[in-house]
């Protein structure tokens, strides 16, 4: 009973009817909408508008002055962040840093392919009908609902490394009979695999974990007893029901990942509290390079086209992951 | 069906005891950084850092000898002696018995190796007053004035409470409504504002923050509730899943009421409202821990400390206190506590949240 949207103004009773219907739902919309725009759609437009400009936010600004700060300067800020130029025969960005930081990036999702195997694991460890298995399941969540700034404090302390200091997972590895552990956070080669390490800890049970067991227990029963029939063993079984069963939500969970893993909120909460960026922007995000343009050195424009290539990364992925990921997706 | 032999019994067994040797294994990492925190928190200064880390806080005894305080050692190979450590010297740890007590204040001098330091389980309770005192950084004005120098945790503490509140009825509230429109009311352009929602859900959240953010710095509304507030109650997630969930609901539900002429507000509340408590339990446990953890909106909108949440306020406190870290796990485990609570009675819709928005998505 599909209610035809097509312009009937011709016909006065269905103006009348659209216009009450409208007027029906408006009041269960608008204090919803009216938000929305304001906080959510119309800033990502004028996010990609910004991107063209070169504003510059005053540190104490007034409306009269608005003006002055916002000047339209087309494609520059895109050109000055993704451009090459050529200097003494080769070629160099102008603005290394964006690709340095995108790698830090790219570099730190490379944990992303182990927490889902891990979580993956997990899962299929807790789909089991023991007793006590909730314990479990609430544990692993843990560190998913805990403070970010808490837990980026605590494995701060864990990382730790000074002169006469030693800190928890030093003394650890020391005591494995590793003479000279690295000091995880100070030094350029060890700070983003202290990250991954962190993340993993952080994200193996998590979100992925619940989503695969969520995934598992829909996978009938009778598969898996026509498999012992045929006299699968536990690899069979694995490899020929479960994974296949499962591709729609490995899907889903590779795809969230990386979007995550692009705008690595964690991560900024981590480089800010744990070593600043650093060493030397070891650890600096995209996020975080967005963050110091924006509210440190207070450029927004260009702080806006970062954040545009970024969406437009965020963007690209997912259209690629639909497009060929798709395809291995086994539905039943 | 082959009736289970005993091999296979006996298997089955192995495979159940493994399994929670793993489960357990894993559980014992996940729960580390945990215990640590917590085992840290309770310990003196001057103890929090120490090789081979010590679980269990514990401190060496002392006792007081011509004025002094002497650590009291018990000797390798001579049980029931125990001495106190007067000095070192080249020639070993000049000593003084103290028990058994015919032998109690004769000096010895021992190699160091063989002293044993005697240690007593001790908790500092008192860390966790520290650090909720804060000293320097106390908050002389709160609430237009209402709080005059206060400890600055417990405003971080109302700061969030406030926020968070405000933050999880206001989008509970909104986005059901919005919700019932999507899913129950037809109305012209309908589905292209809802499309609207769904194209801002793969937008990054920093795309959104910052003209927000230029347009309050703009107003000078930053440091003030309203920002902390609304921006973050208006994304399209809670609409986004609320609809979800109201279409799964079967319309025949609510046929008879609509013959009868209920208005399309009674059948939001009086159907779909109670009908759809355990999404609404999932987003309001989703939005409540979302918004206690959130870090980067508080960051950018608020510097006034009067004004800090509790994850910038204890970012904040870890910049005073760097090094102090028997203090700075005690706020940690402060900051933490109501998450927990609040996790482990919203645990079922949590997890059943993900699940469903998950599998929607």
């Amino acid at each position: 009973m599909a209610e035809p949207l097509q312009p009937q103004a011709a016909n006065p009773v269905s103006s009348r009817r659209r216009r009450a219907a409208l007027l029906q739902a408006l009041p269960f919309l608008l204090p919803n909408l009216i938000g929305f725009l304001a906080f959510t759609f119309l800033p990502v437009i004028a996010c990609f508008a910004l991107s063209l400009s070169d504003y510059r936010l005053a540190p104490i600004g007034s409306l009269a002055d608005l003006r002055e700060q916002v000047r339209f300067v087309g494609l520059g800020n895109f050109t000055r962040l993704l451009g090459f130029g050529r200097e003494e025969g080769r070629l160099v960005a102008s603005d290394p840093l964006f690709w340095r930081y995108l790698g830090n990036t790219l570099f730190l999702m490379l944990g992303i392919p182990l927490s889902i195997a891990g979580s993956l694991l997990l899962a299929l460890l807790l789909n089991q009908r023991l007793r006590g298995i909730t314990i479990f399941r609430t544990i692993y969540f843990l560190p998913t609902v805990s403070s970010a700034v808490a837990v980026c404090i605590v494995w701060k302390w864990i990382f730790h490394q000074q002169p006469n200091e030693i800190g928890l997972l030093n003394s650890v590895l020391m005591n494995m009979g590793i003479a000279n552990p690295p000091d995880w956070l100070g030094t350029m080669e060890w700070a983003k695999p202290a990250f991954i390490i962190m993340v993993l800890w952080l994200s193996v049970g998590g979100y992925n974990c619940v989503l695969y067991l969520a995934g598992l227990q829909g996978i009938p029963r009778e598969l898996y007893e026509a498999a012992d029939l045929d006299g699968a063993g536990a690899w069979a079984r694995l490899r020929h029901i479960t994974w296949p069963l499962l591709s729609p939500t490995t899907f889903f969970v590779v795809t969230m990942s990386i979007i995550a893993g692009l705008q690595g909120s964690f991560l900024f909460t981590a480089a800010f509290l744990m070593t600043g960026g650093g060493p030397a922007g070891a650890t600096t995000t995209l996020m975080l390079y967005i963050y110091n343009y924006a509210i440190a050195w207070h450029q927004l424009g260009y702080a806006a086209a970062i954040a545009a290539v970024l969406s437009f990364l965020v963007f690209t992925f997912t259209l690629i992951n639909w497009r060929y990921g798709q395809r291995l997706v086994h539905y039943s | 069906m082959t009736t289970p032999a005993p091999t296979t019994r006996s298997r089955w067994r192995l495979r159940v005891v493994a399994s929670y040797l793993l489960l357990a294994a894993i559980g014992l990492t996940m729960l580390v950084p945990f215990a640590w925190m917590v085992s840290t928190s309770l310990k003196a200064p001057a103890y929090a850092v120490e090789f081979p880390p010590r679980w269990i806080p514990a401190e060496p005894v002392t006792t007081e000898i011509d004025g002094r305080e002497c650590r009291l050692a018990e000797v390798a190979g001579r049980p029931g002696l125990r001495v106190a450590v007067v000095r070192y010297s080249p020639q070993g740890a000049h000593v003084q018995a103290v028990s058994p007590p015919e032998r109690a204040g004769e000096r010895l001098v021992l190699p160091e190796e063989e002293l044993r330091t005697v240690r007593e389980v001790r908790f500092h309770w008192d860390n966790y007053a520290q650090a909720w005192r804060a000293r320097g950084m106390r908050v002389r004005e709160a609430f237009s004035g209402l709080l005059k120098d206060v400890d600055c945790f417990l405003v971080f503490y109302l700061n969030s409470i406030i926020v968070t509140v405000c933050i999880t009825v206001g989008t509970v509230f909104t986005s059901s409504l919005a919700a019932f429109a999507f899913a129950r009311l037809r109305f012209p352009g309908r589905d292209s504002i809802f499309l609207g929602y769904l194209a801002t859900l793969m937008v990054p959240a920093i795309v959104i923050m910052l003209p927000v953010y230029a347009l309050l710095s703009n107003l000078r509304m930053t440091n003030t509730y309203a920002a902390l507030i609304f921006p973050p109650m208006f994304s399209a997630y809670g609409t986004f899943l609320l609809r979800q969930f109201f279409m799964t609901i079967p319309r025949e539900l609510e046929d008879a009421a609509v013959i009868d002429g209920a208005s399309p507000f009674a059948v939001y509340r009086h159907i779909i409202m109670p009908l759809s408590k355990p999404a609404l339990a999932t987003l309001t446990t989703f939005v409540f821990l979302h918004s206690w953890n959130d870090f980067l909106w508080p960051l950018m909108v608020v510097d006034h400390l009067a004004l800090k949440t509790l994850p910038i306020g204890l970012a904040h406190f870890q910049d005073s206190y760097t090094t102090e870290y028997h203090l700075l796990m005690a706020a940690s485990v402060v900051v933490m506590i109501p998450v927990l609570i609040v996790f482990a009675i919203g645990q079922r819709y949590f997890v059943r949240g993900i699940a469903l928005s998950g599998m929607k998505g």
